[in-house]
């Protein structure tokens, strides 16, 4: 009886080390589930306040598409000489929906083939996504805020109108705020999740042996 | 282990999230103070304050509210016609509104100014402007009607206007649309803007006893648009300011092409030297056409005069006189507006983020040592600097127009920042800002923009409404804010809505007009063509198709109330007359089918109503407006026969009205065929 127990037990931790917890199993499914949700939902969203709109303007950025008060943003944006905003300008929109459903399901696959390379693969495959996500955000930012039109109306010496990132800024009698949509949320959960995983599969401590 | 790392991520997943939601800067609401309803509740049978002549805009009209109930008292018919009393309509009252274009139903109402002396507020009379086919009206302000309406040639929108001098010896108006001269050839390429427009500003000469305007002289400059001008005051006296903007002379795509210079101009006009070369013959005679209407308030009735000339200084060839120089504002100045003491003048830039406030005196010092930059199109520009007092830095986006207190206070409305702001004239130090709700055009302190405010209340203008009261479909009432200036901070009494778009008002103690005001039309100074004192003096009179029905209205009847005779092709006139000598009694009078409107007429007052018979059979006509306990028993009949018939033609009211029971023949005069 022994000597089998003992080969199990060889044999298992040695699976231990390459395969995944249940819980670990579960979570990426549920992160891969997430993911492919957020496809249908707006993702961030930037919100205008001004004095003459009591009811604020809002527009909404998709995996795939624009959604919001798009038109009425562009129209206040001429005065400033700024780029109007239209998704077929974006390439990103053709593509990061494809990106997210391929992440989406990839950690039902990291579920399935119980690997733990896999898992790391998704995760750090997904992080380099994030970041490039982000950066590659900023710098539309940047661009349709400092490139304006030279004969705008209206040109205050010295001013750029670049949104910011995440959070709140004042762009002359606009206050403008860039924070997640739902969609977003639904995301940071599933990071929240990958992140989980990240932390149950790996080992900080050094080992005794 | 594993939980406590589980733990970890949540609650800092939940700090974040946190710290998201919360970084969002929650918004004040309109907060009124207290006391703001007992300060604005005028109680019945009590008066306000201030009467408010506010300017309608694009009705056409001028619209009278109480301050500080906010409360519309009125709405005074004066570039548009007005079916309510007939204005526009009534024989009488048509020439009014005649142009060189002919009969105009419709003005665009901009500006308002009260007359003044020694640079006060007088409640003589209120001048408008009308912006689309240029005119200036002047409304007696003892009736509260339009008394006079001229019509101002060489020009084309004219915005910049009426503003009038410390004792109303001048009503300038300056044109928005530069356009060539009516004795120029106009039919050119609209691109030839630069070298053939030209720009006009008119001196209207006011007569200081009746009060009648004649275009004494006009300006012509070179092609640029004016904005508002207001007159020098105390050591300015003599002096007129003008803003102007589109010194790029574009004619296309303004929004873009007017916007480009960083600084537009101010021009500063001496206008007792301008008056004195036009004496003196240093201008030409340049054939036109425009008319003038007057309304006489004896015998009811306005008389159209089409004039043929106006005399024209230009002012670049007389550049030399030394009466004409551009000061550089920043940017597509919308106001000039001249403070109290006359020695500061303020450009409200509505492209800036500044508000550079002028010295006269450093002007006149600048003028002196010719401290130029140069010259526009051979007006000499004056150094900035050298005229300069001082900028009020940051004060807010898009100023437009600024009015002043009795304190040394400026009182400046930002449209884009959607806020008044309240500065010290010589310290420029921003003493305290309030949002509008929304968007602020023009504000007006009461006598604010003469050498005595009243200071008090500040009305807000605003363009837009939005929410701020009930919803009535999308096209909503623009909106008023009151405020009460009297504190170091500005506190908001009420909001109220208002009719058409109010570009500017006049707010004037009610105690310089009450005791003005006239309650009646004497019976005995009625000097109508058409008059009839008494009931006695009516009749109905026939001159081949056209029948003159000379009626009466008097609680509670018509004479003649039956009326026989009339045929189809006939055109009927009807002079009614008012003999009521009581106060508050109008009659109206209406006839069935008529292509017209109403007559509303006043004690004592005789109008005329046209009427062409629009088919054979039984007319009914009666008294409008609610007069007495038998009103409605107040009425009448005509009978419209057919073309050509012999129906004789008999009249009159109770045992004198037509009888085909009689055998006798009709008591009243033959008809005169």
């Amino acid at each position: 009886m022994q000597p089998i127990f003992n080969k199990k037990k060889n044999d298992m931790s040695l699976e231990k080390k390459s395969s995944l917890k249940i819980i670990t199993r579960v979570l990426s499914a549920i992160a891969g589930i997430i993911l492919f949700i957020t496809l249908f939902l707006p993702i961030w969203k930037i919100e205008l306040d001004a004095p003459q709109y009591p009811e604020g303007l809002e527009m909404y950025i998709h995996a795939g598409k624009l959604s919001g008060e798009v038109e009425i943003i562009n129209g206040l944006n001429h005065y400033i000489g700024m780029k109007e905003l239209h998704a077929e300008d974006f390439i990103e929109f053709t593509v990061l929906p494809y990106l997210i459903g391929f992440f989406a399901l990839l950690g039902l696959v990291v579920a399935l083939v119980n690997r733990k390379w896999l898992l790391y693969v998704w995760l750090i495959g997904f992080a380099l996504f994030g970041i490039g996500t982000v950066i590659d955000f900023y710098l539309w930012l940047y661009d349709y805020g400092h490139n304006l039109d030279p004969s705008a109306p209206i040109q205050v010496p010295g001013m750029t109108y670049q949104p910011p990132l995440i959070g709140f800024k004042q762009l002359l009698n606009f206050g403008a705020y860039s924070i997640p949509a739902i969609g977003g949320w639904v995301m940071f959960g599933a990071v929240f999740l990958m992140g989980a995983c990240f932390g149950l599969e790996t080992n900080f401590k050094k080992k005794k042996s | 282990m594993i939980m406590k790392r589980i733990q970890l991520i949540g609650l800092s997943a939940l700090a974040a999230f946190a710290m998201l939601t919360s970084c969002k800067p929650k918004t004040a609401g309109s907060a009124v103070s207290g006391d703001a309803a007992q300060k604005v509740y005028v109680a019945p049978g009590e008066y306000d304050e201030f009467y408010s002549f506010t300017s309608g805009g694009f009705s056409g009209q001028v619209a009278v509210y109480g301050i500080p109930s906010g409360r519309l008292l009125k709405v005074l018919p004066v570039f548009s016609q007005d079916p309510e009393s007939g204005y526009g309509y009534s024989e009488g009252s048509k020439p009014m509104l005649n142009t060189s274009h002919g009969f105009i139903p419709w003005g665009d109402q901009h500006h308002l100014a009260v007359s003044q002396t020694n640079g006060e507020l007088d409640g003589r009379w209120l001048f408008a402007n009308e912006n689309n086919t240029p005119r200036v009206a002047r409304l007696d302000l003892t009736t509260f009607t339009t008394a006079e309406i001229l019509e101002i040639p060489n020009s084309a929108g004219n915005h910049s206007s009426p503003f009038i001098t410390e004792n109303t010896e001048y009503v300038v108006a300056g044109t928005r649309f530069s356009v060539p001269f009516d004795d120029e050839n106009g039919d050119i390429p609209i691109d030839s803007y630069s070298e053939k427009f030209s720009g006009a500003i008119s001196f209207i000469k006011v007569n200081p006893e009746s009060g009648r305007m004649n275009i004494d002289f006009q300006l012509k400059t070179p092609p640029v648009n004016y904005d508002l001008s207001h007159t020098g005051k105390g050591p300015s006296s003599g002096w007129f300011f003008f803003s102007s903007y589109n010194t790029e002379k574009a004619h296309t795509l303004l929004e873009v092409n007017a916007s480009q210079r960083d600084k537009d101009f101010i021009l500063a006009v001496n206008w007792k030297k301008a008056a004195e070369l036009a004496k003196a013959g240093k201008g030409r005679k340049v054939k036109t056409k425009y008319a003038h209407n007057v309304y006489d308030h004896n015998s009811h009735e306005a008389t159209s005069t089409m004039m043929d000339e106006v005399l024209v200084l230009d002012v670049v060839d007389l550049i030399d006189e030394g009466f004409a120089y551009y000061i550089p504002c920043p940017k597509s100045p919308h106001g000039t507006d001249v403070d109290p003491t006359g020695e500061y003048f303020v450009g409200s830039g509505k492209l800036a983020s500044l508000i550079p406030v002028f010295s006269f005196s450093k002007m006149m010092k600048a003028i002196e040592e010719k401290n130029f930059e140069g010259d526009f199109d051979g007006i000499p520009v004056l150094n900035y600097d050298a005229v300069l007092h001082g900028e009020v830095q940051k004060p807010g986006l898009g100023p437009l127009h600024t009015e002043f207190d009795n304190e040394g206070n400026a009182y400046t409305s930002f449209f884009v920042s959607s806020e008044v702001v309240k500065w010290n004239v010589k310290t420029l130090e921003i003493i305290d800002r309030q949002p509008t709700y929304y968007s602020t055009g023009h504000l007006t302190v009461a006598g604010g923009d003469t050498a005595k405010p009243y200071g008090k209340y500040l009305v807000a203008w605003n363009k837009i409404s939005k929410d701020r009261y009930l919803p009535t479909g999308p096209e909503l009432g623009q909106s008023a804010q009151l405020f009460d200036i009297t504190g170091e901070k500005m506190e908001l009494l009420l909001d109220f809505p208002v009719i058409g778009e109010p570009h500017y008002a006049q707010i004037v103690p009610a105690s310089l007009i009450v005791d003005k005001q006239k309650r009646i039309y004497d019976i005995n100074a009625n000097t109508h063509p058409y008059v009839s004192k008494g009931e006695d003096q009516t009749k109905v009179v026939r001159t081949g198709n056209r029948v003159d029905v000379y009626a009466t209205l008097i609680r509670t009847h018509i004479t003649p109330d039956n009326i026989e005779g009339i045929k189809m092709g006939d055109e009927v006139y009807f002079h009614v007359t008012n003999l009521e000598q009581d106060w508050d009694l109008p009659h109206g009078f209406a006839i069935m089918g008529n292509n017209n409107s109403e007559l509303l007429i006043l004690p004592g007052e005789t109008k005329t109503l046209k009427w062409t018979p629009t088919k054979v059979g039984m007319i009914p006509f009666y008294c409008t407006d609610f007069c007495s306990a038998l009103h409605q028993e107040m009425q009448g009949y005509i009978r419209v026969s057919p073309a050509g018939s012999n129906t004789p033609l008999r009249y009159g009211t109770g045992d004198k009205a037509p009888s085909s029971k009689k055998v006798a023949a009709a008591p009243d005069a033959p008809a005169a065929e």
